[in-house]
């Protein structure tokens, strides 16, 4: 081999190299691009619900209301088979199983739907009201396009009927689409058009300011006294020890200390946001103190002495000069602590935050889910209208996180000393 | 609810004492007596001595009330089966929305919890205004002999904040506690032996009503029950294959990020990638599990080869993605603390980048590197939701990394989502896989920050 050529192999070699860190990083960025995609692909249609317009007869008779109609007794009264009466007038059906299937292209909620609608307008009785009525699941996919038509009947959760129902009225422009604001609203259900995620924002909210609120304050003193305080001393170290030894403990091991310590002996309500919170405080507790050690760490030592020359005695000192300053890193670090604990799931399991709360919780003891927790339950549902759920709580979870990094970062740039 | 106002109340006069300690302080300044302090600093005096006593009172009787009256009214009735049950049922009639049997013991218990739930009320607000007026009465007459109100102010910060750091302990301390006391309940009745070593598993298996008679036979079937080599060799086994993905690619991406990429691509692709970092891991089990997973069994099909939906590849490659920041981010860094002269040595000597890197960076940087991987391997093991959603639930144990297995985490959940009995091995044996998890990821951690920390030593 002469020397050019072993220089030219030296030289592809080098090439190689560094073809194969330009692929790495390309492909882990390529590994985020395609989890987003994928996640925004399937979710963003959640956001729409599909309607089919309804002439619902406001024939009083069907109400059985007993005497005068005022608002109160109207607001008592059933609307089922009204409902129903008008439901069945959108397409002819020979036998009560048709007529089931017609009904079935209806969430079950239609009922309450037309309630809300009539109940406020007793100036209309006996008149034709239009109502755009929350289609079912699979009215729903098949609208959005989910749902392959071309496969033979027995495969499809549509029935060839109501397959013809559905063009019928696709001609006769009732079926529409609407914001979906019962995914914000409403509780967690069986029914994957009727889910939303207002009980697991709720609960999501709750824990975290718990979890605010007990571990900001607690790490905050921690590592003030572990930087400025703390002799060199045998506890010192073992506090330390502890502290970075827990930060890489797994988190489904504080599942078990919860469920262990906080419910069975301590007997806390189950479920609920309280347990959630205080667990999830003791896990980001170290993450959030080696951020907060570290940017008292970073304040220089000129401020301290300044401030001691002048008299000030070593708590003024800190809690007047070096706690301020270091005030942008300490926030930042929690709200990142915060965020992780924010989509953390494995130790809510444990402590029965899994439990199908259909009640939007009102406060902290309420049984609730959270909104990781709402991903994983509706993630194991077969039907197809709870993927694009699923996906849909995801980008609101990834939203609130990157709103929460977005603010940390900010936080940083904007009110950080730089000290050289 | 009575709890909410009752803390109101305690931070209202703790509040209220501040503005009396300053002013109380203020009037001590008469003729040529000085105060020994700022005057703020006896409001804080008086306000700290009126607060933190009562509220050490009602956060303590706080947390033990409802144990303790639980085990009080049990303690009446001794011969009752099923207890926690008929406690729940006392309960829910007590509050009135019990519907079913009413026995007379419940009516008995539900009376006798009315009692003493009033009695804790009451002794409670009593203590705690008890201890309020006593404090505050002591607290004055110090300030009324013009202590040095700066100093005691600043001693009972001091004991504040060395108590908060001792929180990290005392998690440590629950942590262990509640393994062990589950764990040795469950060795007590399967051998410790029988559960590192036996390579059967399968939980469901196991009904035990009581644990202290179980005959010779009834044992061995149990052991079969509670052989946990297939759960250790599963997580190990997706451990490795995450592993296989995430140490050639982070590994590679820290390099180029650390000695070619300009500062230009390094700000802004560093940052993207440390987003896979952020993503909860219920996102990326999500899509292993309705993506990655149904992708892999149809590429299967396609090539004649039979994939598990749920296999070991899938939960194994999401989880590798998912790690490939930690090594990246931790092996630039590590990269970057290598003394530049070491590069030019070798550049003086003709070296292309690729071979410095190769020769003289990396092993310098090795044991940090190690150490990295180690950090990785320990978050791999701990990992959850991944594998929940991704991986299987049947114990197999297989090398074939298509088949499905599963892992120490994921059995940890599917023994304990829903309802448990304590008193069953079952429950217990989480506990212990608990246990076993919590000492593997603390060994594992342990070598990595000794690794790194030796290195770091060498260059500082």
């Amino acid at each position: 081999m002469t020397k050019e050529e072993r220089l030219k192999k030296r030289y592809n070699s080098e090439k190689r190299f560094k073809f194969y860190g330009i692929l790495s990083v390309s492909l882990a960025m390529i590994f985020v691009l395609v989890l987003i995609q994928n996640i925004v692909s399937k979710g963003s249609s959640a956001f729409s619900r599909t309607t089919i317009e309804v002439d619902v007869i406001y024939d009083a008779n069907l109400l059985e209301i007993e005497g005068p109609i005022t608002k109160e007794a109207l607001n008592n009264a059933e609307f089922y088979d009204l409902s129903v009466e008008s439901i069945l007038k959108i397409f002819p059906s020979q036998n009560a199983k048709e007529e089931r299937q017609v009904l079935r292209l209806f969430s079950p909620d239609f009922e309450y739907e037309v309630k809300r609608v009539l109940s406020k307008k007793p100036n209309k009785i006996n008149d034709i009201v239009p109502i755009r009525l929350t289609a079912s699941d699979d009215v729903d996919q098949l609208n959005k396009g989910n749902f392959p038509r071309d496969l033979p009947e027995d495969r499809r959760r549509v029935s060839n009927f109501q397959l013809n129902i559905y063009d019928n009225l696709v001609e006769q422009d009732k079926i529409g689409k609407k914001f979906n604001d019962y995914f914000f609203t409403k509780g967690d259900s069986r029914d994957p058009e009727l889910a939303g995620i207002g009980g697991s924002l709720m609960g999501s909210f709750f824990t975290i300011v718990i979890c605010l609120i007990l571990s900001f304050p607690i790490a905050i003193m921690a590592s003030i006294y572990l930087e400025e305080f703390a002799p060199k001393n045998k506890i010192t170290d073992f506090i330390e020890i502890n502290i970075n030894n827990l930060a890489a403990v797994p988190s489904i091991v504080y599942g078990l200390l919860g469920l262990g310590i906080l419910l069975s002996v301590m007997e806390f309500p189950r479920s609920t946001p309280l347990v959630a919170g205080i667990t999830l405080s003791l896990m980001t507790l170290p993450r959030i103190i080696i951020p907060c050690r570290a940017s008292l760490k970073a304040v220089p030592p000129s401020i301290r002495e300044a401030a001691l020359s002048v008299g000030a005695s070593k708590f003024q000192t800190v809690f007047h000069h070096v706690v301020p300053l270091a005030m942008p890193g300490t926030l930042s670090g929690t709200i990142i602590g915060l965020a992780q604990a924010l989509g953390e799931t494995a130790p809510l399991i444990l402590i029965g935050m899994v439990a199908f709360v259909v009640d939007i919780p009102g406060t902290p003891v309420d049984p609730s889910a959270s909104l990781p927790v709402q991903v994983f339950l509706w993630s194991e549902q077969a039907e197809r209208g709870f993927v694009e759920k699923t996906s849909a709580t995801i980008m609101m979870l990834l939203g609130f996180l990157i709103v929460m990094n977005f603010i940390a970062v900010y936080l940083r740039q904007k009110f950080e000393k730089k000290w050289n | 609810m009575m709890n909410l106002l009752l803390l109101a109340i305690i931070l209202a006069f703790s509040l209220s004492s501040y503005f009396f300690g300053r002013s109380e302080a203020r009037k001590l300044i008469t003729g040529n007596i000085k105060l020994n302090a700022l005057p703020a600093y006896y409001g804080y005096f008086l306000a700290l001595w009126c607060g933190l006593p009562a509220l050490i009172i009602f956060g303590g009787w706080s947390l033990f009330e409802s144990t303790i009256i639980k085990t009080l009214i049990l303690s009446d009735f001794s011969n009752i089966q099923s207890r926690d049950l008929f406690y729940e049922r006392t309960l829910s009639f007590f509050n009135g929305n019990f519907s079913g049997e009413i026995t007379n013991e419940i009516k008995v218990a539900s009376e006798r919890y009315a009692y003493l739930n009033n009695l804790a009320h009451n002794s409670k607000i009593a203590l705690v205004a008890s201890a309020i007026i006593a404090s505050v009465v002591f607290a004055y007459k110090k300030i009324k002999n013009n202590n040095k109100a700066r100093d005691d102010v600043e001693k009972i910060l001091k004991v504040l904040l060395f108590t908060s750091s001792l929180v990290a302990i005392l998690t440590t301390l629950g942590i262990i506690a509640s393994l062990l006391f589950e764990s040795i309940k469950f060795f007590s009745t399967i051998n410790i032996f029988d559960f590192l070593f036996g390579t059967s598993w399968s939980p469901q298996r196991a009904f035990v009503r009581d644990a202290s008679t179980i005959s010779p036979e009834e044992y061995l079937e149990l052991k079969d029950a509670f052989g946990s080599v297939p759960l250790f060799a599963g997580t190990a086994f997706i451990a490795l294959i995450a592993m296989c993905v995430a140490v050639p690619i982070g590994l590679f991406a820290g390099i180029y990020l650390a000695e070619y990429a300009s500062t230009s691509v390094r700000k802004y692709s560093k940052p993207i990638i440390e987003i896979l970092a952020g993503i909860p891991t219920v996102v990326y089990g999500f899509f292993a599990a309705l993506t990655v997973g149904p992708f892999f069994r149809s590429l299967g099909e396609s090539l004649g080869l039979t994939v598990s939906s749920e296999s070991a590849l899938a939960a194994g490659l999401i989880m590798g993605i998912m790690i490939i920041p930690y090594i990246s981010s931790l092996s630039d860094d590590i990269i970057n603390s290598v003394p530049q002269s070491l590069r030019e040595g070798s550049y003086a000597i003709g070296a292309t980048k690729s071979e410095t890197i190769k020769k003289v960076v990396i092993p310098a940087a090795l044991p940090g590197i190690i150490g990295s991987i180690l950090l990785a391997v320990s978050r791999a093991i701990g990992e959850t939701m991944i594998v929940v959603m991704a991986a299987g639930l049947a114990a197999n144990l297989t090398i074939n990394p298509l088949e499905s297995t599963t892992t120490i985490t994921t059995q940890i959940v599917m023994i304990l989502v829903g309802d448990q009995e304590f008193d069953s091995p079952k429950t217990q044996a989480a506990f212990a896989l608990g246990l076993t998890l919590f000492i593997a990821t603390l060994f594992l951690n342990y070598i990595a920050l000794r690794v790194v920390k030796k290195y770091r030593e060498k260059y500082d």
